[in-house]
């Protein structure tokens, strides 16, 4: 396949990974955070973690979307599509998330809730034009990259007059994420950050500078294929080496400075920032997240609904949240792969293909078998 | 005068006609079915006979018996249909004991309102698929559901057949040092089905490879290799097959992923969708475990084949407690190729 084989090339890679091995001389090491979960699961399943000498360790960051929902968040969703009988649209990964009552969407669905898996907003709409008589939800969760989407099926619905269609709005800012994770009092000492892909696409590299300038972090925006990773680890190398820490883009192909104008102008057209957003493993942030502006009002289901948020705590033996904060590895948490597998999973880093525990479960846990 | 025509009844009206509730009621309208459609196009004297079963010949060998239901939506798809597939995937059931299929049946799930040029289509085609494989379908039902009580037509096959004197194939007979080959490339079925419903028209065609391998066995067991297990990776793909050869038989896999076949085409299509062409369905693929040092002859054997003329050997058995299939990226790190977890594609076959 032409602009994906070049990236998965396995003499490249091999010539990469002979420069890290040479260059990482430095005594202390080098702990680099992946920030998303799509970097994660690119580690994961190409095994780049083969690749690299000991003393440079991979750390998985919260940017898995689906891990960072905390349980009330399902919650609402559930309620919607159990108690006001409303047509609840979702990406497929949330259907099972576990939440309240040993519930998920998709045991809600089987349950009788009425829950459609859907691959873009655009579906959802359809589904509103296809139903005048029901009200129909989408469940919009995600950071930067899919917050887009959104914005425009809110504006389509509202050209539209589809007054039955409404968000139930969970999209969230990645900036934010990583101020919290570098905040004082964070028990990670990171050396650098490989830097969002898609998600920079959209806002650029700009707003990354902070974590450089008033952190002293390096960040190497990259790409998801495993030689963009790769690259970008070789190039995190370099700057602590030098005692640099600046923003650098390994993914040129598709990320500038700026970002993608027209969308950050829609995003803002439709979405202002909320006060305080409660994230799965960081806690309560302020401005880390998104909702409708009061003009689009009637598409938002927190205020047509009237449902209000409740905070549930986590299931106490999952360590999901310090996984997230970069605390632990996946293989620290005590149910790990025993109580809590991709197949039935306890936190939500076993749900998603970009959760660290589901990613680290269903590659990795041979180098467990193999200690 | 008599002026009532002894045995008349209106004829089919295939081309206009839709299923009715009758059609499946035990009455005239299902034995005009029967006889209108169904047994001309399987046509053999088993069948012929209209009794409740097929009386067969006596045989002499060990017996292996299949069934296997379809569900596929859409119906008809690039390469094949529900018909075709229904025929080959028992015969390959079958087939993948070391068998010779002999005989199969076919019952039918339809739903009211179908309309019957479409069942002919589908009966057509299992006729076509079943005398070129050489297994004739020798016995059958038919039941109707209401108007959204089902999709179209839900198709139910089962097979016997008889084992070579000598053979034993079984999944939990694979050794550590052992052989695993591939027959051809992967996730062509599972991608021209998918590709069919979702309309993707991609501009590469990509074809179910949806086939009867019984030949292929055949060929395969003359070559005298010293096989262990035959299957074929259809739901869930290559990677739940080898899943469950591994269990089975207590051991662990390493598979090479720059040996494993796969279509551009397939390629391309399963990375624009985010899909494993690992855990994609096929139909006319299989996996043959044999001692390490037959596998020379047997890939030759197999290469030689018109269904295998892309086998590989991709991987060896290992001493593994713990039941991994492993593989070696093309990158050269190592991951876990692990059980599909939820459904990838539903209603695939």
């Amino acid at each position: 396949m032409k602009y994906v084989d070049e990236f998965r090339d396995g003499a490249l890679a091999r010539n990469i990974a002979a420069h890290i091995a040479l260059e990482a001389t430095a005594p202390s090491g080098y702990r680099l955070m992946e920030f998303c979960g799509g970097h994660t699961h690119a580690i994961s399943r190409y095994g780049i973690a083969d690749l690299l000498p000991p003393n440079v360790r991979m750390i998985h960051g919260p940017g898995c979307p689906v891990c960072v929902l905390p349980i009330g968040r399902v919650d609402q969703a559930i309620c919607l599509a159990r108690e006001q009988g409303v047509i609840l649209c979702t990406y497929a990964d949330t259907l099972r998330v576990p939440c309240s009552d040993s519930l998920t969407l998709m045991r809600a669905k089987a349950d009788g809730a009425d829950v459609r898996m859907v691959y873009s907003t655009q579906d959802a709409l359809n589904i509103s034009r296809d139903n005048p008589g029901r009200e129909v939800v989408f469940f919009a969760i995600g950071f930067e990259t899919t917050t887009p989407p959104t914005a425009v099926a809110v504006r389509q619905a509202r050209t539209a007059g589809l007054h039955n269609f409404s968000i139930l709005c969970n999209h969230v800012l990645t900036p934010a994420a990583m101020h919290a994770i570098l905040a004082t009092g964070s028990k990670v000492a990171l050396d650098g950050f490989v830097g969002p892909a898609h998600v920079s696409t959209v806002i650029g590299s700009q707003p990354y500078e902070p974590f450089a300038r008033d952190y002293g972090k390096p960040v190497v925006i990259a790409g998801f294929e495993p030689l963009d990773v790769m690259q970008a680890i070789l190039m995190l190398v370099r700057q602590v080496n030098a005692g640099r820490a600046e923003v650098e883009n390994e993914f040129t192909r598709a990320v500038s400075r700026t970002g993608n104008l027209k969308a950050q102008a829609l995003v803002d057209e439709c979405f202002e920032l909320r006060d305080a957003f409660e994230w799965r493993g960081l806690g309560t942030l302020p401005h880390s997240a998104l909702q409708l502006r009061p003009e689009f009002a009637g598409f938002d289901a927190e205020l047509k609904f009237g449902i209000g948020y409740v905070a549930v705590a986590d299931h106490k033996a999952c360590e999901c949240a310090a996984i997230l904060r970069g605390e632990k590895h996946p293989r620290e948490c005590r149910i790990f792969g025993t109580a809590c597998t991709p197949a039935s999973p306890v936190g939500s880093c076993m749900v998603s293909s970009e959760g660290a525990c589901a990613a680290h479960y269903t590659y990795g846990r041979f180098r467990e078998a193999a200690q | 005068m008599n002026r009532n025509k002894p045995e008349y009844a209106r004829g089919l009206d295939i081309r206009h006609g839709r299923v009715e509730m009758s059609h499946g009621a035990g009455g005239r309208a299902m034995a005009q079915l029967i006889a209108g459609l169904f047994a001309p196009a399987f046509d053999n004297p088993y069948l012929a006979s209209g009794n409740d079963g097929a009386l067969l010949p006596q045989v002499t060998g060990r017996l292996v018996m299949s069934s296997d239901s379809h569900v596929v939506s859409p119906l008809f798809f690039a390469g094949g249909d529900i018909g075709s597939l229904s025929v080959h995937g028992t015969i390959n059931d079958v087939a993948m004991m070391g068998a010779q299929p002999l005989y199969l049946s076919a019952s039918f799930i339809l739903e009211e309102g179908f309309p019957l040029s479409d069942l002919k289509r589908i009966v057509d085609s299992m006729s076509s698929a079943a005398k070129a494989a050489g297994v004739p379908i020798v016995t059958g039902d038919t039941k109707v559901v209401e108007c959204g009580k089902g999709d179209g037509v839900f198709i139910t096959t089962a097979g016997v057949g008889v084992v070579r004197d000598g053979i034993t194939l079984s999944g939990e007979l694979a050794q550590p040092g052992d052989a695993i080959l591939l027959s051809g490339t992967i996730g062509d079925h599972g991608m021209a089905v998918l590709s069919q419903r979702e309309n993707l028209g991609f501009d590469a065609p990509i074809v179910s490879d949806t086939a009867a391998l019984h030949g292929l066995v055949d060929t395969m067991l003359d070559s005298g290799a010293r096989l262990r297990v035959l299957r074929d990776p259809t739901r869930g793909g290559l990677a739940a097959t080898l899943n469950e050869i591994a269990r089975q038989s207590g051991v662990g896999m390493m598979l090479q992923e720059s040996a494993i076949p796969v279509k551009r085409a397939v390629e391309s299509a399963c990375e624009f969708l985010g899909l494993d062409p690992l855990y994609v369905a096929n139909e006319g693929k299989l996996i043959a475990i044999c001692d390490a040092q037959d596998a020379p002859r047997l890939l030759e054997t197999m290469r030689a084949h018109p269904l295998a003329c892309e086998a590989a050997v991709i991987g060896e058995i290992v001493a593994d407690s713990y039941n991994f299939v492993q593989m070696t990226t093309k990158l050269g790190g190592r991951r876990v190729v692990d059980w599909l977890t939820g459904e990838q594609l539903p209603r695939i076959c």
